[in-house]
């Protein structure tokens, strides 16, 4: 791909005569011979742009996404809702797209009002007044809450519900052997809800989800209890379409939520870029990670905004930072805030209860067919377990075949106790009632 | 007359609001009632929540969001895009960052619905395609660092410094060394002390010398049985090539310590050299800098970590690999754990293999070339007004001091940034690296021309010239004139929290 670099062979030359060097090889004097690379790379030759797009065409005919032809039913953490035509447009802007870290705010507002708004609208859903400016995923924004409750508490045990999304879980026991965290797991009971420990004695943080990995609503407010009870502070994981229909986590007492934020208009991406939106009370904003907007003057006297309490940060306190988060999720946020604008008030709540209506058609449907048993514990929002007596991950081979994503097989590392050989399906606003009556007819054929 | 009628409340959204003016917020422009659109038709009725979730659960109102029209949406958020810098808008010179040109291949790429659209916990009879791209990435990647296996996962630079040490970390408990400390030089990025401690390691600063380089005999007096090993990008922070990398090696290897290449600086020599082949064992590179994928305002970036090959039984996990029968997922056999809630950011990866696809080998190691060209350039264009830090020649930035300008005339690097803002151009990145006063850290990227290097530079001297008036001087402490905001008032921003909407009063 010549054309990258502007440079012709003439301005080369004038800036290298310019340099008093004669040829660009010159530049790397410094480099002890030795440490050269002495060959080309091995890699294969430059393309024009329309033969490298082709070819990954080719490599994406080697997939298969979402669509018609695979009705997706699979959630456990990243799921199919529609994307509205404005939040592509507008994310996709390129001053969005190519701008940095907001570092020199007279010409970042455009960013950091963005992610102002962001803020305004995850701290209205996470019902806590102080949300950051993103964070990786789920799973980090998850390690930085533990982070942050065990630097809070000065306490290094923290109870962490099976019922938090097995990956997580995984994220946070890697990230914990280095600041010494012991997290000890909490089994869920076979309606899906979390059984405590008897002794909480120095636990610095609660970790409980809402719903949970398996859908299910838990008594949030028991978690809440044994936290006051043992000065520990609670950590809710929700999901943001959830608090559509449910109150918020704040609401129910959470001193820090965090969640997957993939689902407010992100697409499915094969897993990443996706947002970790993380919320906590004003009173532990000093133990925020990540970047935070707040809303000041300029020297005109109008509103503008900047990153603020910058002091917390690891470019600042370095060693001494409780987070070393730089590079986040910006543009994720944006697009977030765009999709919850573009829903407003009224369709935010619509896609909650199409989401609900849609997953109560099918249990429904399913208990009404026969088809395994359906678990829907104190209650499911748009996910849910079927327990059925073959193979799961077979099922969903099998289930593909006939053009479906069936679910997400609970086997392996995604096992839950209590739910062994189930199937956990999702619905969202996506699929209509002909799309699920046809999944569950071929899944009543595909158990048979 | 006009005849009277109620105030409508919000505001008009399509009276033109251009970059100068402040642009209301989203809340602002509300109107109860209105909204952008309908969603799908799913043809199922809508029941009552009360029927299927616990009553004490439910929300007792409906969750307040903006209210606006799809024109009004469109209108802020382009007004927005109006009052912010990016790179495809003009020169971002920002040390460190690589603010490169992103080209517009890769977002076609990003937009295929077999690469946006796939399911990450799909069977891996459904992502093929996706595997074998993430497989020729990390051999990619394993060629152009010298290195033996590689992990896409990490989400960006800092996350991949943290996987790194934790591989780290896993060797030597696998040794049954007991290692302690991490050695850093005082030069280095903020991230790499933080990812010290959060791996549980002590950072113990080491100095530079007089050249702005590691000083190799001070570098002996810490090294002892406790060092787990020692963190630097090369070239390091100051643009400079750490030329006794050898020997620092072979320093750090003699107690069986590791080497971690912090690769934020890899445009200066993809192609030339090999971090593998000066001693380091584990590299991280940054998608988001070299690879050219865009930065996002902020993120995503990745953040790939590859490591020698008795260091592969340790990365995370899952882990594509190719097997007989086409590609699976695995996950190594001591790995330190999973460091994502998936695979990482996968279109991330799609496109920085587009730009490498595109660019070839040879256009790959001609990148470095020219990016290296254009900071000597650049650096030799300002040295009468600018004096490096360090005056060998540079890899692909530069940092200059200011120090004497500011003792001079009181005008500091902050305010020779605000300055450059009026001329149309991003900052450099400021008072980075700590270890050189009143800095300036300039990375000009190989995709500007001469022309924008050399208006670059006169608007720079210009500057430096008009710091010799002292009135000019006193008034360049109210610069940026010609932006969309003026100078931002950071201060009251921290002691006035709102961080919010709702927290405004
Ligand atoms: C030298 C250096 N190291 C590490 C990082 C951290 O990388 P990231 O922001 O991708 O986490 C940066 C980022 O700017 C950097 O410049």
């Amino acid at each position: 791909m010549s054309g990258f670099t502007p440079h012709t062979q003439a301005e080369i030359t004038s800036m290298l005569e310019f340099l008093s060097l004669s040829s660009l090889d010159e530049l790397y004097d410094s480099i002890p011979q030795a440490l050269l690379l002495s060959r080309s790379l091995n890699l294969p030759e430059g393309r024009s742009e329309v033969e490298v797009i082709e070819e990954f065409e080719d490599l994406a005919a080697r997939n298969s996404p979402v669509s018609k032809e695979l009705l997706c039913f699979a959630g456990g953490g990243a799921y199919d809702h529609d994307l509205y035509a404005a939040t592509k447009a507008l994310g996709s802007r390129s001053e969005f797209v190519t701008a940095y870290t907001p570092y020199q705010p007279e010409v970042a507002q455009g960013v950091l009002q963005a992610l102002f708004e962001y803020q305004t609208m995850v701290s209205r859903l996470s019902g806590l007044a102080i949300t950051n400016a993103s964070l990786y995923d789920g799973s980090s924004a998850l390690v930085e809450a533990i982070n942050l409750a065990c630097a809070r508490t000065k306490r290094s045990r923290v109870i962490i519900s099976e019922g938090v999304n097995p990956s997580w879980r995984e994220v946070a026991a890697t990230f914990s052997s280095g600041p010494g965290h012991q997290l000890e797991l909490a089994h869920l009971d076979s309606s899906g809800c979390t059984i405590w420990p008897a002794n909480t004695s120095e636990v610095a943080a609660f970790v409980v989800a809402y719903p949970n990995f398996l859908g299910l609503i838990e008594e949030i407010s028991a978690a809440r209890q044994l936290a006051s009870a043992a000065g520990a502070l609670l950590i809710v994981a929700y999901d943001p379409i959830a608090t559509s229909l449910l109150k918020s986590p704040g609401a129910l007492g959470a001193d820090v939520a965090v969640a997957e934020g993939q689902p407010l208009g992100i697409p499915l991406s094969f897993g990443g870029p996706y947002l970790g939106l993380f919320s906590t009370t004003l009173e532990l904003v000093r133990y925020l990670p990540g970047r935070l907007v707040g809303e000041t003057l300029d020297t005109r006297g109008n509103r503008a905004y900047v990153t603020t309490l910058r002091a917390r940060e690891q470019d600042i306190r370095r060693e001494k930072a409780s987070s070393n988060v730089c590079t986040n999720q910006t543009l994720m946020a944006i697009w977030a805030a765009i999709q919850l604008s573009w829903l407003g008030t009224s369709g935010y709540r619509e896609i909650g209860l199409k989401c609900l209506s849609g997953r109560a058609y099918l249990t429904d449907s399913l208990k009404r067919r026969g088809v395994g048993e359906v678990r829907l514990g104190r209650g499911s929002f748009r996910e849910f377990p079927l327990t059925i007596e073959k193979s799961p991950s077979q099922v969903v081979e099998d289930m593909a075949s006939r053009g479906f994503l069936a679910g997400v097989a609970l086997e392996g590392r995604l096992a839950i106790s209590n739910f062994d050989s189930s199937l956990l399906i999702a619905v969202t606003e996506k699929r209509t009632k002909s799309q699920i009556d046809s999944f569950v007819d071929a899944l009543v054929e595909v158990l048979k | 007359m006009t005849p009277a009628i109620a105030p409508a409340g919000g505001k008009a959204s399509s009276i033109p609001m251009m970059g100068g003016t402040p642009e209301p917020t989203i809340f602002d422009l509300s109107v109860a009632g209105r909204r952008c659109g309908t969603l799908r038709d799913t043809g199922i009725e809508i029941i009552d929540p009360a029927s299927q979730l616990p009553p004490e659960y439910l929300r007792d109102a409906p969750l307040e969001l903006a209210e606006v029209s799809e024109r009004d949406l469109v209108g802020h958020y382009t007004r927005l895009t109006h009052r912010q810098f990016s790179v495809d808008l003009g020169f971002y010179p920002l040390g460190s960052c690589t603010m490169k040109y992103n080209p517009k291949l890769a977002d076609q790429v990003a937009a295929i619905p077999g690469i946006a659209n796939v399911h990450p916990l799909a069977p891996v009879s459904l992502i093929q395609g996706w595997l074998e791209i993430c497989c020729t990435l990390e051999d990619y990647l394993t060629e152009i660092t010298g290195m033996a296996a590689a992990t896409l996962a990490p989400a960006a630079g800092a996350q991949g410094e943290l996987t790194g040490l934790l591989i780290m970390e896993a060797y030597h408990r696998s040794k049954g060394n007991s290692k302690t400390k991490v050695l850093i030089p005082d030069s280095a990025h903020g991230t790499n002390p933080a990812s010290v401690t959060l791996a549980g390691y002590r950072a113990v600063t080491v100095p530079s010398n007089s050249r702005g380089l590691v000083d190799v005999e001070a570098l002996a007096g810490f090294v002892d049985e406790e060092v787990a090993g020692i963190m630097l990008t090369n070239p390091n922070t100051v643009g400079l090539f750490e030329a006794e990398i050898a020997e620092i090696a072979a320093l750090i290897h003699s107690v069986d310590g590791l080497l971690y290449y912090d690769g934020a600086t890899l445009n200066a020599i993809v192609g030339v050299a090999r971090p593998g082949d000066m001693g380091f064992d584990i590299v991280h590179s940054n998608l988001h800098k070299t690879f050219a994928t865009p930065h996002g305002g902020g993120g995503p970036g990745s953040g790939p970590v590859a490591v020698a090959a008795h260091l592969a039984k340790f990365l995370p996990g899952p882990y594509p690999v190719r097997t007989e029968n086409g590609f699976d997922v695995a996950y190594p056999e001591a790995s330190i754990g999973r460091v994502h809630s998936f695979f990482g950011n996968a279109v991330v990866y799609a496109r920085a293999l587009a730009f490498m696809k595109a660019l070839g080998g040879d256009g790959l190691a001609m990148m470095s070339r020219l990016a290296v060209l254009n900071a000597n350039y650049l650096k030799a264009k300002i040295a009468p007004y600018y004096p490096a830090a360090y005056e060998t020649t540079c890899m692909h930035e530069f940092v200059v001091t200011v120090a004497k300008i500011k003792k001079d005339s009181g005008v500091r690097a902050l305010d020779i940034a605000k300055a450059l803002l009026d001329e149309g151009f991003h900052a450099p990145t400021v008072y980075f690296p700590l270890i050189v006063e009143e800095a300036l850290m300039i990375e000009p990227t190989e995709t500007e021309s001469r022309q924008t290097l050399d208006a670059f530079a006169e608007s720079l001297i210009e500057i430096a010239m008009r710091t010799e008036d002292s009135d000019a001087a006193a008034s360049m402490h109210d610069a940026p004139s010609k932006t969309p905001a003026s100078r931002v008032d950071e201060a009251r921003a921290a002691r006035h929290l709102v961080t919010s909407v709702d927290a405004r009063n």
